[in-house]
């Protein structure tokens, strides 16, 4: 049996816990580095060697990003409907209740409010382990909500994406969940309250179509896909291959879509400096 | 002209040809009675149909390459219609048309997905599908209407926003992401009508708004069909089945509370009597506007808020 296990997707320290017997050793699917859980956790999940960006959850952002202790959690408990009672091959009340037994979240997002170096804001993080991200009514109402809470309480709005769009299952409901979110920025921005959209590997489709793409500030982590159609999509319309970067962070950025792009371990300080200056300065 | 009959509607095509072939002799011989038969059974034949037309056989009606389109509309609804071009930073998109037009006395703002009747003018128009820039010369007609005080009416259909080089390039997630943004907050009413297929976020980016509607036999959904079928079912043949679990109708999104009216079509679907369908819309949109017209700016946004914050399925 192998040591290491190989880890391109949907990295979690509570996955690899479980799945590694002796638990403590990751191999890096790019360099091939061998690296110690510990020493992951302690370099925000990128590789030390070739700079790779493992996947990570909302809880590890929370630890990555909030001050400690400071995380106060939202609608924790908020499940989805079946609101069209939706079968594919699978009913999708079953897949919800196995994702939610197999990943421990309700959805896919978390949302709350916690303190970046003792700045209160408001905080989504979105979790591509459930259903690839896909954002359902949960999804919406979680996320509006969250933006409320920026709004009642005149603090910055950060949402972290990832996300493969929209999610199926629900039809239109999770279609107008870009409309909500939206709208709900709107009033935010309005509000003259600041919303920075950070954008991580993948964000794509009615994601990025609604808030993920509305940030004062846009910021993305490096070598991120990010965009509206999937590769495979674009690729199958136009019958050619597809440039080399095509709709990676850097990509965004020479595009004009995302203000910088920040690795995972700068990102803390970065929000930081960013925030200083979207407040309202006295005359 | 060569007909498109969908394989549903076939029965009744056959049977109205056979009425013209007896009409043709109707002189010399003495069948008018039988005519009238006939006549009578079409219509029973139309009204079965169409009174049990399955989501699938709806998505089909929804794409009835004979059925009226924006342009159609403009022309038989409206008049002194001023089209406006380009989203003045980069291009024109011919997916969208958009300007100024006159119902009866009432002056509005007019923007919606423009499809082909041909290989050429679908060329021309890219199949409906826009990229960026139509979503932004759409905002911009849509800021002018706002600034000089003009309701805005938006017709929806679109198979999606096209999946391009050039469409990811030039932002088409920010630009859809900035409509329904943007109109979320604008001053003046906002009437939405699906009028074919409404399809994503290609669609979306027209359709926020204070009402929202659809024409009898039109679809809208986070997917169509076939990509949702190529999905979950990992093949394209299950189009039928995904349309039916989509619930996308017109019927299924008013039991959704997501749309606020059926904008009922002539018996056979629009494109079987487009003035009359036209003429239906005509009146519904008139109708709408006057109510909307009485709602005050502020209260209009909030209230808009407050629709599209009630979608949605979940419970705590
Ligand atoms: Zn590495």
């Amino acid at each position: 049996m192998k040591w290491f296990k190989r880890s391109k997707n949907n990295f979690s320290t509570t996955s690899i816990k479980r799945e590694v017997p002796d638990g403590q050793w990751i191999k890096c699917d790019t360099c091939n580095e061998i690296i110690h859980v510990k020493q992951m956790e302690a370099n925000s999940f990128v590789c030390e060697k070739c700079g790779y960006h493992f996947r990570i959850g909302s809880k590890e952002y929370i630890d990555i990003l909030l001050d400690k202790n400071s995380f106060k959690e939202l609608d924790k408990k908020m499940k989805s409907g079946d609101p069209l009672e939706f079968v594919d091959t699978k009913n999708y009340k079953d897949r919800i209740r196995d994702t939610i037994k197999k990943t421990g979240l309700n959805d896919a997002v978390a949302t709350g409010v916690g303190k970046i170096n003792g700045r209160k804001v408001a905080f989504a993080c979105m979790d591509f382990r459930f259903i690839g991200g896909s954002m359902g009514s949960v999804v919406g109402e979680k996320i509006a909500r969250a933006i409320d809470k920026a709004y009642q309480q005149k603090i910055p709005m950060i949402i972290i994406s990832q996300s493969g769009g929209a999610r199926m299952m629900e039809g239109a409901f999770s279609l107008m969940q870009m409309a909500k979110t939206s709208a709900r920025l709107a009033r935010l921005a309005d509000a003259k309250l600041p919303f920075i959209s950070i954008l991580t590997d993948p964000t794509t489709g009615g994601t990025t179509a609604s808030y993920a793409m509305l940030g004062d500030i846009n910021i993305a982590e490096p070598d991120a896909l990010i965009g509206f159609a999937g590769p495979r999509v674009i690729k199958q319309t136009i019958g050619k291959d597809l440039p080399k970067g095509f709709q990676k962070s850097e990509f965004l950025l020479e595009h004009g879509f995302v203000d910088f792009i920040v690795k995972r371990t700068e990102l803390k300080q970065k929000l930081d400096d960013v925030l200083s200056y979207l407040n309202q300065d006295a005359n | 002209m060569t007909r498109n009959i969908l394989e549903f509607e076939k029965p009744i095509f056959e049977l109205e040809k056979k009425i013209d072939e007896m009409r043709k002799l109707e002189s010399s011989l003495n069948i008018s009675d039988e005519i009238n038969n006939l006549e009578d059974k079409v219509e029973q034949l139309k009204k079965s149909v169409f009174a049990n037309l399955t989501r699938w056989q709806r998505v089909q009606l929804a794409r009835h390459p004979e059925r009226p389109y924006t342009k159609d509309y403009l022309h038989m609804i409206t008049e002194n219609f001023v089209e406006l071009h380009g989203d003045r930073a980069y291009k024109d998109d011919k997916a969208i048309v958009g300007g100024f037009a006159t119902i009866d006395d009432q002056k509005v703002m007019i923007i919606g997905h423009q499809k082909g009747r041909d290989t050429k003018s679908n060329l021309y128009r890219n199949f409906g599908m826009p990229n960026p820039e139509g979503y932004r010369k759409a905002l911009r007609l849509m800021k002018l209407a706002e600034k000089f005080n003009k309701p805005i009416i938006t017709l929806l259909d679109t198979p999606g926003a096209y999946p391009g080089i050039k469409a990811e390039e030039n932002g088409q997630a920010e630009a859809i992401a900035r409509n329904l943004f943007e109109m979320s907050r604008l001053k003046v009413p906002i009437i939405v009508v699906v009028i074919g297929e409404g399809a994503s976020g290609g669609a979306l980016g027209l359709g926020v708004g204070d009402r929202i509607l659809m024409l009898e036999n039109t679809w809208y959904s986070v997917i169509s069909p076939e990509s949702c079928s190529s999905i979950l079912w990992r093949s394209w043949d299950f189009k039928e089945q995904a349309a039916e679990a989509l619930k996308l109708t017109a019927p299924d999104l008013l039991e959704q509370g997501i749309i606020d009216r059926i904008v009922p079509e002539p018996l056979g679907g629009a494109h079987n009597d487009p003035d009359t369908m036209a003429e239906t819309l005509k009146a519904t949109l008139l109708e709408e506007i006057k109510i909307l017209r009485k709602i005050k700016p502020d209260k209009l946004i909030d209230m808009r808020l407050h629709k599209f914050g009630n979608m949605g399925v979940y419970s705590e």
